[in-house]
This record gives structure tokens, sequence and C-alpha cells, in this order.
């Protein structure tokens, strides 16, 4: 044998050890977590990366851990990753101890069986707002525990409507807002911007001018419908909002409310903290229904989940932990690094002491509905898509608002069916 | 492989090691041949599980999860109902389809058409020296550096209706707003736009590379004929490039069927499918919704395969009749 051929052969051999034992270790490290119920590690995940290690709320993770006597591994995701991530970590056998995720999820989620339902686990719930409970419960069943609830409101510039000789108080219904925007228009200021982009975020900000004409998901082309979307064409079509809305995030319009040249901008209870630091003086509305008193908005926020488990026994610690990060005393705490509504009246009490501006909040999560509520379920996100198509379609000019919610119905019922 | 060059290569690609192969001619000792064969099986084996792990699964997966109807349920549980063709017969028959379809082909040949024109002529351009040449086209490569959420958000501002900076020059000269990316007739130009403006430098490099192989001494030999600048152009540059300018069109093909970043990034596909293509379509239906559509995602995802290959198995055509003599 020549030397060159041994050489080759060792290496070809090297090679081919060195593949397997990659390979081995791949298979090995997935079974790290399925060890012994008792201790042991318990992975959470969560869609708030931009807590770090150092943040209130990872401790708090770490606290209930140390309570339940086991180690917490977190990880966060991005929220619009999380939903792909879990169903292939379900997929594989792999899916987290407690999953947080955004509401509209959990129907999904408990729809292709990966949540355990709260019965199951012995959830405690009776003392959580029944409306935010709402997303979580499909089939007559509950999945989850809401960690805190926000919703839409109009926040408005005091100095832009103060130029404009708008008092806000007068702002009662669609009417008096119109008439509001268009005083502002007159002193040379922007009326009012939001996010009419075409995905969730699209239908979630259309949704209090649609429930709030009183308007009804399963039925998409109803007259009240097409007056809630020709409420927003008109205003677009007079300048009272800009055209951009068509393409803004709700991050992007809060940055044209930031502007200073906006008198009113419809956005979430998570921007009050950059509200402050915008600096001009600003106010809270709840958003009007159409006739005057407040439109029911849809609730955002997260639910703390318990995903299905090989070894049903990690459900107890897992409960544990669940339990703890939403019992009294750390819902304050939660809720409060989140910027967001505690779901118990009892907590809510203790937040508007402390901040006394948190009232408009908490009194539109108490008329806000869950978007997957109603019995709709994982129906939502079907006809979710045909509505923001139709806000996009009107918006752009490519179809009439009942042009556009006649096709949306269509679509949606479609899907549906 | 055609056969005479597979007869032209023999010679010159045949190494030491293959006359110990089973194809020797002359007879060997059969335990040293077999042990050899071991060795060489042993060397494919790296790359052959690098292309099954990698290649062949994902593909293969994205075949099936195309053939079957799944729910969220069936993709965590399994159980999947096999369907044949249903997903692909769905996709073909959805309303978004043959606008999806008409608007990849516009986005890939419009944008490609402009890319290379440009490109060329830059690349024409820059093939003569001249004072801060270099820093010029170090500039023009920016497009190609930045990563592209950057270069997609920054054309989403400049291409707002009211703030952004392509309205306030038009306005300037008097032309009345345009609204770029909000409605249905221009949303397709503005991401074509974009698109064409991140593919010039690629097109740029290629070509520009591509100039400097052709021999000085022909344009100077057609100086002396009395060729002018364009003569010397489409008589001189253009022929002798177009082995390059095939390679850059094929590659710049593949890449423009997949774009995916710039057009999410600057208008989600909309308003109402307006900028939609096949990759934004396939990307809505399987991650852009609360409830993902995986079959009908994956349906889609394989029809872009499938035209990227017809174009691939175009470009290995020509790139085989470029090596031959």
């Amino acid at each position: 044998m020549n030397p060159s051929a041994t050489r080759r052969r060792a290496i070809g051999i090297a090679l081919v050890a060195l593949v397997t034992a990659g390979a081995l270790a791949a298979c090995s490290s997935s079974d790290a977590k399925t060890g012994d119920a008792a201790g042991g590690t318990y992975v959470i995940w969560d869609p708030y990366p931009q807590f770090d290690d150092s943040s209130a709320w990872v401790k708090l993770l770490g606290d209930c851990g140390t309570k339940a006597g086991v180690v917490v591994k977190r990880t966060a995701f991005d929220t619009t990753d999380l939903t792909s991530k879990t169903l292939l970590a379900a997929q594989q056998g792999n899916a987290p101890d407690v999953l947080i995720v955004d509401n509209p999820v959990v129907s999904t989620l408990a729809e292709a069986g990966v949540l355990t339902s709260s019965d199951e686990i012995r959830l405690d719930t009776s003392a959580i707002d029944p409306n935010l409970l709402g997303a979580g419960q499909i089939a007559g069943k509950a999945y989850g525990i809401p960690i805190g609830a926000n919703t839409l409101a109009l926040y408005y510039n005091k100095s832009v409507l103060a130029a404009a000789g708008v008092d806000i108080t007068s702002v009662k219904d669609w009417a008096s807002l119109t008439a509001a925007l268009a005083k502002v228009k007159a002193a040379g200021k922007k009326g009012i911007t939001f996010s009419a982009i075409g995905t969730e975020e699209g239908s979630f900000q259309f949704l209090p001018w649609f429930w709030g004409s009183g308007a009804d998901l399963t039925k998409l082309d109803s007259p009240e419908a097409v007056s809630a979307l020709s409420l927003w064409t008109d205003w677009l079509k007079q300048g009272y909002a800009p055209n951009s809305v068509i393409n803004n995030t709700q991050t992007t319009s809060w940055q044209e409310f930031a502007t200073g040249q906006f008198a009113f901008a419809e956005n979430g209870t998570w921007q009050r903290a950059n509200a402050a630091k915008a600096g001009f003086g600003y106010g809270i509305i709840a958003v009007p229904a159409r006739d005057g008193g407040t439109a029911a908005a849809p609730t955002g926020g997260e639910f703390v989940t318990v995903p299905v488990q090989k070894t049903t026994a990690r459900y107890a610690i897992s409960q544990k932990l669940v339990a703890c990060l939403t019992d009294t005393d750390n819902s304050l705490a939660t809720t409060t690094t989140l910027s967001y509504i505690a779901p118990t009246a009892a907590v809510q009490a203790k937040q508007v002491a402390a901040a006394p501006d948190l009232a408009v909040w908490v009194s539109a999560v108490k008329a806000a509905k869950g978007r997957t509520g109603d019995n709709l379920g994982t129906k939502y996100p079907k006809i979710s898509q045909p509505l923001w198509t139709a806000v996009q379609a009107a918006l752009s000019g490519s179809a009439n608002p009942a042009a556009a919610l006649s096709t949306a119905q269509a679509a949606a019922a479609a899907a549906t069916k | 492989m055609s056969q005479r060059t597979r007869a032209a290569d023999r010679p010159s690609v045949r190494r030491p090691g293959e006359n110990a192969g089973a194809f020797s001619p002359r007879p060997r000792p059969v335990r040293r041949a077999r042990s050899e064969q071991w060795a060489a099986w042993a060397f494919l084996v790296p790359v052959a599980v690098y292309l099954l792990a990698f290649f062949a699964y994902p593909l293969y997966r994205n075949v099936e999860l195309s053939l079957r109807d799944y729910t969220v349920r069936s993709f965590v549980h399994g159980g999947a109902k096999f369907t044949g063709l249903g997903n692909y017969a769905k996709i073909l028959k959805d309303p978004a389809f043959v606008p999806a379809l008409t608007h990849t082909i516009v986005f890939t040949l419009v944008s490609l058409a402009f890319q290379f024109t440009i490109g060329l002529a830059l690349a024409v351009f820059f093939a003569r020296a001249f004072p801060l040449s270099a820093t010029l086209r170090a500039l023009f490569l920016v497009p190609w550096l930045l990563p592209l959420i950057v270069s997609a958000s920054t054309w989403s501002w400049v291409l707002n209706t009211d703030s952004g900076v392509a309205n306030a020059v038009l306005q300037q000269i008097g032309i009345p707003p345009v609204t770029w990316l909000t409605s249905p007739t221009w949303s397709l130009v503005s991401v074509i736009i974009a698109n064409i403006w991140i593919g010039i430098p690629f097109n740029l490099v290629v070509l520009h590379s591509g100039l400097q192989s052709i021999p000085g001494q022909l344009y100077e030999a057609a100086q002396i004929d009395g060729a002018g600048g364009w003569q010397q152009f489409w008589r001189i540059t253009f022929p002798l490039l177009r082995p390059v300018s095939a390679i850059t069109l094929l590659l710049g093909l593949v890449y423009t069927l997949k774009v995916f970043d710039i057009i999410w990034i600057m208008t989600r596909g909309g308003p109402t499918g307006s900028s939609a293509t096949l990759a934004t379509w396939s990307y809505q239906l399987s991650f852009g919704n609360l409830l993902p559509a995986f079959g009908p995602g994956a349906a889609v995802g394989n029809l872009l395969i499938l035209m990227a290959s017809a174009a691939g198995l175009v470009y290995i055509r020509v790139q085989k009749r470029q090596y031959q003599p």
C-alpha cells in the first residue's frame, strides 16, 4: 500500500468519525430537558427580547424558579417568531415548560394541541377579568392566564388641539372627532395617524372603529362595517390622516405622532413611556364609538400558558411557576415592567393609585374584547386577513369601502366554511 | 457534457491516483483497490452528509408539506391527509396567484434589464482610469454592502408620500406628489426601483472585471481603422463581453426571483397584493398570518424553486458552452 493512500484513508476515517460524533452529539443534546420531574431545569419562552438578564422581568422568572425549587432557563423570542418556533418545538416533542405568548395565538396553539387546558393543570383564573380570559377560551375550554393586558386608545397633543381651538371634552363620537380633525387641518396641522398596514397589526388598529360602529366579525359587509371603513377612507380623502397610514406599523405611526405635528394618534398602552419623553403635553381618551360612548378595542397582551409535555409530572412545577408569575404581588411588578394593565381588579386599583393617568387605560381595558373571543377561535385569523385587505383596498382607493368589504366577506366565508 | 469535451478534458484532468481505481486497464491486487475505494467513499461522506442534511432533506420536507393537507394540529401531531396536488390546485385557483406570478415576472425582468444596462454603462465608464475613479467605484458598491433591512427601510423613508425626499424633489420641479408605496399603481414600481438600486453594484463589479480581460490592442487597432466610440462598443466590447454578460444575467435572474426582504419591508406585498410576488405570497401564507397555512405556502415555494432551477439549468448549459474549446 503506498503511503499517500494510507494517509488518505486515515483522513477519510477521521472525517467519518467526526461527522458521526457530531451527529450523535446533536441528537443527544436535545434530550437534556426531559430529565427527572423533581428539581432540574424548567424552560420558559417569552416574547420580550427587550429585557436582558439584569432586568426586573428576568429576575422575577429566576425568583419564581427558586421558590418552586428549580432552575429556570429563559429564552426570549421576537413575538412574530414565537408561533412558528413553538409549533416546530412541539412537533419535535421539545416544547418549553412555560410559554408566554400573544393572546390571539393561544387559540391557534390550543387548536394544534400544543397547550394544556386550565382544568388539566388546575390554574386559578377566578380573579381575572372575564373579557381578558375570552381570548383563551376555545370550545368551552380555557387555556392559560393573561399576564397583563394592553389595548388601544387615542393619544392627543394638547398644544396642537389648543392652537386649533379644539376642546377635547367635545370629542365624544365620530362626528365630533371628525369635526375636531377638520379644525386641526384648518389650523395647518395634521389630524390623526394610525396603522393600517397589511398585517394583523392593521386589523388590530381597525377593530375599535369596526366594533364601535356595532359591526360584527362574522359579517364583514354589514352597513355598520361599511360606515367604519368609510370613516377612515374619508379621513384620508379629506387629508385629515396621512396617506402613509397604509404602510404604517404602530411604531412608525407613533414616530409620526412624536414629531409633534399630529393632533391624534391611535396607539397602545405600551407607548406611555415614550409619550412622557415626547416633549409635548399629551392626553389620552378612549376610542369613541360611532354614536358616543367607548368603543370596544381589541385586547392585546400575552397569556402565560403551559405547553403539553411527555412527562406529565412536570406540570406540578410548571403550575407553581405560572401561579407565581401571575399572583397579586408579582402582577403589580410585572405589569409595571411591561407597561401593561393588570388583569385583576385588585391590582388595577393599585396601579391607578400609583399612577392616576392609568385610569383611562383601565377603563379602556375593561371595555376591550378578545379578537378570538365570541367563539371565533382559529376562525379569527381567516377573517382578519380579508379584513385588513379590505382596509388597504379602500384606503388606497382601489375599491370603495362597500365593495372592498363585500369581497372580504366572500373571502372570509370561503375560508371559514 | 458532450462527447467532444470529455475527450478533450481527459488527459489534463487525470491524476496519479486515478490509475489505481477499478477502471485501471492493468490488473492490480484486489485488496488494495478495494481499500482505496473505501477511502474514496470516506472522502465523499462529509459532502454527502452535508448535501443530505441541508439540501435533500429540507427539499423533501418542502415537497411533502406541499402534498399534504396540514392543519396546525396535524403539523404538530402528524397524520396530515395526503392530498396529492390539492395544494397546487388550490394556489393555482387562488385569485392572488395570477397577480403574484405576473408581478414576479415583471419585477424580475424589469429589474434585470435596468440593473444590467446601468451596470454595463457604469462599467464602461469606469474602464478608463481617471482621477478619483477608484473612490467613485467604491461608492457605487455601498448599496451592496448595506444590510437589506437598512436599504429597504431607507427607501421606504425616501418614498414616503408626505415626508419623503422623493416627493419633496418632485414638488420642487412642479410635479404633484406621488403615492409611491401606498397606491396599487405605484407600489410595484417603487419596489422595482429599490431593487434596481441594490442590484447595480453586482452588475458593475462583474462586468467591470470582464472588461479588464478584453485586450487593449483591439481598441487601438479599431481606432487606427477609424472606429468611433459607439462602434468600438458594439463591435468589440459587447461581443467579447457576451459570456460574462450571460453569467451576470443568469445569476441576477436567480437572485431577483427570490427577492423577498425588500418587498416585505417596504410594502408587505400590498396594498391589496399589488406588489406581492410569489416569494412574499409564500411567506404570507406560511408565516404572515396568525394561523399558518403550511401546505399552500410550501406549494408556492416549490413553484419558485422550479423557476429558479430552470434558470440554474440554463446557467449550467451556458457555462459549459463557454468552456468548450
